[in-house]
């Protein structure tokens, strides 16, 4: 693998996370973690999404006139986002989880990492990098879903993927389920990362 | 006395970023500055307003199963609500595009202070998600919509404006390096949250 390509993979993850350097996609990031298994699923959908829009918007590059290309992009995101959801749907397990995820689902669509990609790198490059650029930054994504979402169930129910791992004396702390502590969790995790990588601090 | 209920509560309780945290991104990007979040906050209100009412038209008479019976009775069976995602979201940018036009050729002045914020709202999550609450929420009549959508869209106003107010203050404390910016945004926006959390269970 050349140098390139491996650094469009892993710069999404570290040092260009979509959530804690870029701040996008947020709104969807914080309502979703309260199970680990919803945060699991939002990920993976989002993966897909990012991926695959994309690909398609890169494969259609040169074809796509810049004046209309938002409502384009919209259109191959809304498609994408369609089909997850409809699978979603569909699957036997999945459908609880489909209806837990509420309207959070639908709003990938407008999931700025959706569009970001597509601005800033699709429009530009081949396919393939582009679908490995949309990929890694789902991962990036979701690896601070799983994160939040690990902290939230375990202190917040005391239980992991619906099993219990806390000792069962533990009295569940209701503030973490709650919307504001997503965001303070958020916060944190930005202050550990940026602690971590002095490049990243602002001024 | 409903419409008040609902107005209320779609401004504090179910406030779209402390209760669902939608239009995050803008929300942080923006609030820099009272003026901008000032602006931003002004045109979501708008958009939400005409979007909500529309696409609760299209969800009532074309989108919902059995919608379409008013074509005929062969169409009673009909279930299009897998095309919401793709229309609501066509009617948000088209109607952006609309209104930025509109704005841009008679009120030259409100064009030029909005600036770049006016398109930006098509991918807005709060005016998405105002359209998907709708739709789950199965409003009856043309008004809840209307109020909804300037409720929801007030709730934002306020939360944006009031966090661009703190946010002046803020550059000038104190902050340890690495929470310097976002950080601390973050935290401060829990801590509003918790803040708006009194008023949970609101009823009028």
């Amino acid at each position: 693998m050349d140098k390139k390509l491996k650094e469009t993979i892993l710069n999404p993850i570290l040092k260009g996370n979509p959530i804690t350097v870029l701040i996008l996609g947020i709104c969807s990031s914080l309502a979703v973690t309260v199970q680990l298994k919803g945060a699991l699923v939002m990920a993976l959908s989002v993966i897909v999404v990012t991926g695959l829009s994309s690909l398609v918007c890169s494969l259609l590059r040169n074809t796509i006139p810049m004046r209309v290309r938002i409502i384009v992009q919209l259109v191959v995101v809304a498609m994408m986002v369609i089909l997850v959801d409809q699978i979603l749907k569909a699957g036997e397990g999945t459908y609880a989880i489909d209806k837990q995820l509420s309207v959070y689902i639908g709003l990938i669509i407008t999931n700025c990492i959706v569009m970001g990609r597509i601005e800033a790198f699709a429009l530009g490059n081949k396919p393939i990098p582009s679908l490995l650029d949309g990929l890694a930054n789902g991962l990036g994504y979701g690896l601070i879903l799983v994160i939040v979402a690990f902290f939230r169930e375990l202190l917040g129910s005391g239980t992991l993927f619906g099993l219990q791992v806390l000792p069962a004396g533990y009295v569940p702390n209701n503030l973490v389920i709650l919307p504001p502590f997503a965001l303070i969790l958020l916060g944190c995790i930005i202050w550990v990362h940026r602690a971590c990588d002095k490049d990243l601090q602002e001024k | 006395m409903e419409y008040v209920s609902l107005f209320v509560k779609s401004i504090f309780v179910d406030n779209m970023i402390f209760a669902y945290f939608l239009g995050m991104c803008s929300y942080l990007a923006v609030s820099k500055n009272v003026k901008t979040a000032n602006g931003l906050g002004l045109a979501v209100i708008f958009v939400l307003f005409f979007t909500l009412p529309i696409n609760w038209a299209l969800n009532k008479f074309v989108l919902q199963p059995g919608a379409l019976s008013w074509l005929g009775p062969q169409f009673a069976s009909v279930d299009l609500s897998f095309l919401s995602f793709i229309l609501f979201i066509a009617v948000i940018a088209a109607f952006v595009q609309l209104v930025e036009m509109f704005v841009e050729k008679f009120l030259p002045s409100l064009y030029s202070s909005l600036g770049i914020f006016l398109p930006l709202i098509a991918v807005n999550c709060a005016i998405l998600g105002g359209s998907l609450f709708m739709q789950q929420r199965d409003f009856a009549s043309f008004g809840e919509p209307l109020v909804y959508g300037l409720g929801s869209g007030l709730g934002w106003y306020l939360a944006i404006v009031s966090l661009a107010a703190i946010r002046e203050k803020l550059s000038y404390s104190n902050v340890p390096a690495p929470l310097k910016g976002v950080g601390i945004t973050f935290i401060t926006v829990g801590l509003m949250g918790m803040a708006f959390m009194i008023f949970m269970g609101i009823q009028l």
